[in-house]
């Protein structure tokens, strides 16, 4: 919680060592303000992120996590941000299943030169997050018997 | 010298573990040559109170099936693991949850409700069960449901992992073989905690089909397509879950023209078989525009259920969100 009372989203983002996450440092460089929620980690690109990262973020307290990269065409490794597309796609998919909301995890694509949209970018992830409250993923509800009584009518 | 002693326990399975094991042929002989069987619920009478009455550690081998779905099953799980040397998460629901684990994707309500209530069922009174109802003969009680399904290592600590949907007969001679061997001091156990009775790859590795570094535009479902008997599954547009499922099976399933579900669990240093699945499945679509690759996902009708058929309860979310 901050001084204000709202809820803090805590925020895993995935970035790529040659575009988003210089994007980053320019916003940095840049003094241009973002949301703090976001604990940055940098690959060296987006087609590195493995759906586990994402899932075990997830599982261990991030509200939501962020995928970032080069934009398409631009990928320092020339197609791995397709990859990075496609694998997207379908984890959201299979998320969706799992009962998670789709603002929860968001892919957003920025140029070293887009530190100010980035930004943007961030702050609008963050504040969406927020709406959404705390994921607290409970992996399993040991003590919890299911009640077999028939829904009251 | 009296024998070393042998349990099996079936949790929540389906029974297809201790046919396996019964599958071995002759080779069972050779348990009851080398061993005492103290408890095996399937094949004889013997009561819980029995193996409580037993010193820890009494029972030299136990192969625990079947995942954790109830309050019965986890006194059993924490019993055996008490009165048993060797405890072995035996099969696929021990291990990862296997198809009772699917119910992780939705409530236990929801599991309760399917079963009693929709049009499958005839049972006109919406009767339901209790967990304790009180009879004239006294009070009695049923195992009180768990909300979620766990594995057996979320319950108890395990020696030895073995996997497979069964797992196959001639790996579960080999390590009966192993265990007998190393009672008699000819052999040495592997380290705790590791996996036995499987390979150390994958079932691509051990699957004969011819690979080309196809991309496909179209997933198609095994009665969709005449297949080609050669070419590998994946590549003609079947779900195959070859890439993210440990070796140990000699690849049967696609030898036998069907497409690996994912039965032996995680290959070696994965995860999450799921998300291993997403990886594999998204590096063979041929696209590059986001319209497309939805459509080509949408031939994908149930990707939850398909990529987490076994490991859904072993997985980094363990289930779907809890209500
Ligand atoms: S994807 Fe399936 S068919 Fe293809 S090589 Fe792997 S196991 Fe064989
Ligand atoms: S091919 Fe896959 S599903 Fe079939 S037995 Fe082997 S691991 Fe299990
Ligand atoms: S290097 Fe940026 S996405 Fe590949």
């Amino acid at each position: 919680m901050s001084d204000n009372n709202q809820f803090e989203p805590v925020i895993v983002g995935f970035t790529c060592n040659w575009c988003s996450y210089r994007a980053a440092d320019a916003a940095g460089m840049a003094r241009i303000k973002y949301s703090p929620n976001v604990r940055l980690i940098r690959l060296m690109c987006s087609g590195r992120i493995d759906p586990q990262f994402v899932l075990k973020a997830l599982s261990e307290g991030a509200d939501g996590v962020l995928i970032t990269g080069c934009h398409p065409g631009d990928c320092h490794y020339v197609e791995q941000n397709y990859k990075t597309l496609r694998r997207y796609a379908l984890l959201k998919r299979t998320l969706r299943q799992m009962g998670l909301e789709d603002n929860r995890v968001r892919l957003v694509w920025a140029s070293a030169a887009e530190g100010r949209i980035l930004a943007e970018e961030i702050d609008k992830f963050v504040s969406d997050v927020r709406a959404l409250g705390p994921l607290n993923w409970i992996k399993m509800a040991t003590t919890t018997y299911v009640d077999p009584a028939p829904a009251s009518a | 010298m009296a024998k070393p002693k042998f349990a099996m326990y079936w949790a929540a399975s389906c029974g297809g573990c201790e046919i396996a094991v019964l599958n071995i042929a002759e080779k069972i002989l050779d348990v009851d040559a080398n061993f005492d069987v103290v408890f095996w619920p399937v094949a004889m009478d013997a009561k819980y109170k029995d193996v409580e009455g037993m010193s820890d550690g009494e029972i030299t081998l136990c192969l625990f099936n079947g995942g954790i779905r109830n309050d019965e099953n986890e006194r059993l799980a924490k019993l055996l693991r008490k009165k048993s040397a060797v405890l072995v998460a035996f099969g696929s629901c021990a291990n990862e949850g296997c198809i009772p684990g699917l119910a992780n994707l939705t409530s236990g309500k929801a599991v309760i409700e399917t079963a009693f209530s929709t049009v499958s069922t005839d049972n006109p009174h919406n009767v339901r069960p209790a967990y304790d109802y009180p009879a004239a003969e006294g009070e009695l009680h049923i195992p009180r449901m768990y909300e979620t399904l766990k594995t057996l290592d979320q319950v108890v600590p395990v020696d030895y992992y073995m996997p497979g949907c069964p797992p196959e007969s001639h790996q579960i001679a080999t390590v009966i073989d192993l265990v007998i061997a190393a009672l008699k001091g000819e052999a040495k156990l592997p380290p705790a905690g590791a996996v036995i009775g499987a390979g150390n790859s994958t079932v691509c590795d051990e699957c004969s089909r011819k690979r080309s570094e196809k991309l496909i535009k179209e997933f198609r479902r095994t009665w969709q397509i005449p297949m080609d008997q050669q070419e590998c599954l994946l590549e003609q547009g079947i779900l195959c879950s070859g890439m993210a499922t440990r070796s140990g099976c000699n690849a049967r399933c696609p030898a036998a023209n069907m497409p690996c579900i994912g039965c032996y669990g995680p290959a070696p240093d994965v995860v999450d078989q799921g998300a291993r699945m997403m990886s594999a499945v998204s590096s063979v679509i041929d696209s590059k525009d986001p319209a497309e690759i939805e459509r080509i996902l949408d031939g994908i009708v149930d990707p939850a259920g398909t990529f987490y058929r076994f490991g859904l309860a072993s997985s980094l979310l363990h289930r779907a969100k809890a209500q």
